[in-house]
């Protein structure tokens, strides 16, 4: 039951902030504008936190450092990041990804 | 009309993500209703098969979702004195692909009046009520799907495939590289920390360092 309502109280409460980051300005007065500094300081933002969520499920297994050939994961992310760099395309580095994983597990 | 049809195979993605990432599909698809917004769904569900705690969680939704001020700053000029529950149910619908398609097409006359104003919130609702539909019913066919899924098919690695193909395409200088290496080089060693604390740790690191290596003349950084 604490666990259902934790994941209660987390769905409400993303869904909460994230509306709030929608409506922010559509609520503000006009004479409220974005400054620029604070524009420029949100280009690393999406970099930074996508590869925070990626590269440890990528690098680490249970937790330990693994750059070893039977982690099939890291062996499948080198793969995704070239698919993704060749195509720009979410789709196909999904799909490729996911295939390379179960062949790798499968090789090694 | 193509952007409806795109939308489908992203739908389905993230709702099998979140069910193979280990979510009820109850709790996904209330997810997919209150939060709609894709990349926040998949970082919550392998979040949360992590346990990791709400604190961390809310903060992740908010700096993934930080771009959303930036739309809904530069859309509110075109909504100007239109009610507050108007612009409230606008807010809710305000995404990626609805903000780029309707400010592409409110950008192209700009003349200022309340009738204009309406005329183009009616626009945006052509475009984002059926975006939602569509979103909604793709997330569900997606929890369906993935209820009856193997574990085996390891389908929860989904989640940071997109976030690769997400990341990859930004790193088009040095400071980005730069940015995307610090972050992970730091999400791995502080790995051990309770509370799942690496992460906002890790984005910390890497928008640092990337600041600082985006600044023209400066000194080496640290």
């Amino acid at each position: 039951m604490k666990v259902a309502l934790q994941l209660a109280f987390c769905i409400l409460g993303m869904g909460a902030v994230t509306y709030l980051l929608r409506l922010s300005f559509l609520m503000l007065p006009e004479r409220l504008q974005l400054p620029a500094a604070v524009q420029g300081a949100l280009r690393y933002v999406p970099v930074a936190l996508l590869t925070a969520l990626w590269a440890p499920e990528l690098l680490l297994q249970k937790g330990v450092l693994a750059l070893t050939l039977d982690n099939a994961r890291l062996l499948a992310g080198f793969v995704a990041i070239g698919v993704a760099w060749r195509t720009r395309m979410t789709l196909a580095t999904i799909v490729v990804g996911l295939v390379f994983l179960h062949f790798f597990d499968w090789v090694f | 009309m193509p952007l409806l049809v795109g939308v489908v195979p992203f739908g389905l993605v993230t709702g099998v993500t979140m069910v193979a990432a280990g979510l009820s599909p109850l709790a996904a698809m209330a997810m997919s209703i209150l939060v709609y917004a894709g990349a926040t769904m998949l970082a919550a569900a392998q979040l949360l098969a992590d346990s990791a705690p709400v604190l961390v969680l809310l903060l992740v939704a908010v700096v993934l979702n930080l771009r959303l001020v930036l739309y809904s700053a530069s859309i509110r000029q075109h909504f100007a004195g239109l009610t507050a529950g108007e612009r409230a149910l606008a807010a809710y619908l305000l995404g990626d692909n609805t903000y780029a398609q309707s400010i592409v097409h409110f950008s192209q006359d700009s003349t200022h009046g309340l009738g204009d104003a309406r005329a183009k919130l009616w626009y945006f609702f052509g475009i984002s009520m059926p975006m939602w539909t569509v979103w909604q019913a793709s997330v569900g066919a997606g929890i369906v799907l993935g209820a009856r899924i193997p574990t085996g098919w390891q389908l929860e690695f989904a989640a940071p495939l997109v976030f690769i193909a997400a990341t990859v395409p930004l790193l088009r200088d040095r400071a980005m590289a730069i940015a995307a290496a610090s972050a992970a080089a730091t999400a791995v060693l502080a790995h051990g920390l309770p509370f799942k604390l690496s992460l906002p740790l890790a984005a910390a690191a890497g928008i640092l360092a990337g600041a600082l290596a985006g600044r023209r003349p400066g000194p080496a950084a640290a």
